[in-house]
């Protein structure tokens, strides 16, 4: 069964018809890549997803059962998280306290109700060494890499039991070398089943890790194909409108 | 490989000896404690039990208020209604023992007000989107006006049936600690607490670190700064009752000016007013230093007009040490 399932979304602002008639499906486990120029639509699509407004006509599934996001916290607690492009860190907090951002770990003294320092650091260090990331709980985010700081953020999202992980664009500004940290762990995410949905410009990441690719156009899907039956070629033609659909 | 992972992982990367060094209160308190060895050598004065009791006595009105603003100046807010709030406060109290009031219904009455004032701050920078800088420097004039109104800008010196009870909560000591310091303490190690160990307290940070980030990940951040100016304006209240207690008087000109000087106390303290730092023991370390420097001027026979310059100086010195550790 699906983990999310969109039947025949449809999104207006206005005049401006942002997304037209989307359907799409993914399986848990699952990497898709989406894909698509500045305006095609990707950006509305996924903050739909992540609760930020509702469709104008369409409905939305997860795991078989519909559901109607009013806000992002909805979303969250269907299991969906967002890692944002800005990751949405504080530079002047440690990555555990990051990480644990809106969902402290707490423990009681007398009547009162503390922050737990040790269960969280322990929590953290965890969550990045299953990441594989060389990232210290105890670190503050301003003296991070660009790597570890999307280690922080994917930590975010492994700590919610997340069935569905949507990411933007989170290779656009880091070195190469952190590419690779940063797709690894969209592979960890797979591999415990979650579904990961990668926007991306990024061409060869996108079909290093990816599954699946979706490609919108003008707000419209051109193309829904398993990454090995496609090439950057197709798909490049596909995003520029050169090749019409596929 | 494993094992380097872990060991990475688990490393502190500090330990308590360099984050002492990398504070500035730490700097502060060295510098304090400096310029008080100096003094007990130098005037015959400064090390009298007396002129230390008469010291400790002054810092705790700028402290208590110092610890509010530097939680508002966490969040990366500013609170310049302080001084005013501290007068409207003050003169609330008065007002209400002064005609015949107990002084638990005066003090009730004080307090009502300092949160009532919080709360507006609060709610037109929260929900309304106005910068905390016009918001309070409106209610400045505000507080002020409303405490000259109250009392037609007279001296109220006579507070009803429990005038002695007023003047012992201020003026008084306990085991030869005036009463003003042992509030001042107990409200420092309550902030400390709260900044350090409670939600709320990592909210604080969360949303002066990164305000957008904070909302995204689900920080009710416009009740926590609303319960923020509330603090601050909570915190000038509690000062204005024990200073009416301490002088046994109030004009409508008390606290006049004292936003700034609370807002020195913070920053020389390490309060950063882009956000996301600061600490209790900074705003009491803060206010003792301008107090220290303000007490040897007189000591010393420097003239009094150079107290600004000094305290002007401190300010753009620790300001300066900040920058240079961050360049490093």
């Amino acid at each position: 069964m699906p983990v999310l399932e969109l039947s025949s979304i449809s999104k207006h602002f206005g005049a401006i018809q942002a997304l037209n008639d989307i359907s799409l499906a993914i399986e848990p486990g699952e990497v898709v890549g989406l894909m698509g120029d500045n305006g095609a639509g990707k950006s509305t699509l996924v903050k739909m997803i992540a609760g930020n407004f509702l469709p104008t006509h369409g409905s939305m599934r997860m795991d078989g059962r519909e559901v109607v996001l009013h806000r992002p916290v909805e979303a969250r607690r269907h299991g969906i998280e967002i890692v944002h492009q800005d990751l949405a860190l504080c530079n002047n907090l440690t990555a555990a306290a990051n990480v644990f951002l809106g969902r402290e770990m707490r423990k009681g003294l007398g009547p009162v109700s503390i922050l737990d320092y040790g269960g969280m650091y322990r929590r953290a260090g965890q969550l990045f060494r299953d990441l594989k990331s060389e990232t210290r709980p105890r670190d503050l985010i301003r003296q991070m890499s660009g790597g570890q700081r999307q280690a922080v953020a994917i930590a975010r999202t492994m700590l919610a039991d997340a069935k569905l992980v949507l990411m933007d664009e989170p290779t656009a500004a880091i070195s190469v070398r952190q590419v690779a940290e940063v797709l690894n762990h969209i592979r960890h995410l797979r591999d415990q089943g979650i579904a990961v949905v990668l926007i991306s410009h990024r061409m060869p990441d996108v079909f290093s890790v990816a599954d699946r690719i979706i490609v919108l156009r003008r707000g419209r899907k051109v193309a829904d194909k398993r990454v090995e039956r496609s090439s950057p070629e197709e798909v490049t033609g596909l995003i520029t409108g050169a090749i019409e659909i596929a | 490989m494993a094992a380097s992972l872990e060991q990475t992982i688990e490393q502190k990367q500090h330990n308590w000896f360099s984050l002492l060094l990398n504070s500035q209160a730490f700097w502060v308190t060295i510098a304090m404690l400096l310029a008080c060895i100096f003094l007990s050598y130098s005037t015959d004065a400064f090390a009298t039990s007396k002129n230390l009791y008469n010291i400790t006595r002054n810092v705790t009105f700028t402290a208590i208020i110092a610890l509010g603003t530097t939680m508002v100046i966490i969040t990366g807010g500013i609170d310049l209604s302080v001084g005013s709030v501290l007068c409207l406060c003050s003169m609330v109290l008065a007002v209400t023992m002064h005609a015949g009031f107990g002084i638990y219904t005066g003090i009730a009455a004080a307090v009502l007000t300092a949160l009532v004032v919080g709360a507006f701050n609060g709610i037109l920078v929260a929900y309304l989107d106005f910068p905390p800088f016009v918001v309070t420097l409106g209610m400045l004039s505000v507080a002020r006006s409303l405490a000259m109104v109250l009392s037609n800008n007279t001296v109220v010196f006579e507070f009803g049936p429990d005038h002695d009870k007023l003047l012992a909560l201020g003026g008084g000591s306990t085991f030869g600690i005036a009463n003003p310091v042992i509030y001042m303490v107990v409200l420092a190690l309550l902030t400390g607490f709260v900044l350090r160990w409670t939600r709320f307290g990592r909210y604080l940070y969360a949303i002066g670190g990164n305000e957008q980030a904070a909302t995204l990940t689900g920080v009710p951040v416009r009740r926590i700064k609303v319960a923020v100016y509330m603090i601050s304006a909570l915190s000038a209240g509690i000062a204005g009752i024990v200073q009416t207690g301490w002088l046994g008087a109030v004009t409508t000109n008390i606290g006049a000016g004292m936003e700034l000087q609370v807002i020195a106390a913070a920053v020389i303290g390490g309060a950063n007013l882009a956000g996301g730092v600061g600490t209790a023991y900074g705003a009491l370390v803060g206010s003792a230093l301008i107090e220290v420097i303000r007490n040897s001027l007189g000591l010393l026979g420097i003239n009094a007009f150079w107290q600004g310059t000094f305290i002007g100086s401190c300010i753009i010195i620790a300001v300066a040490f900040d920058r240079m550790r961050r360049t490093r």
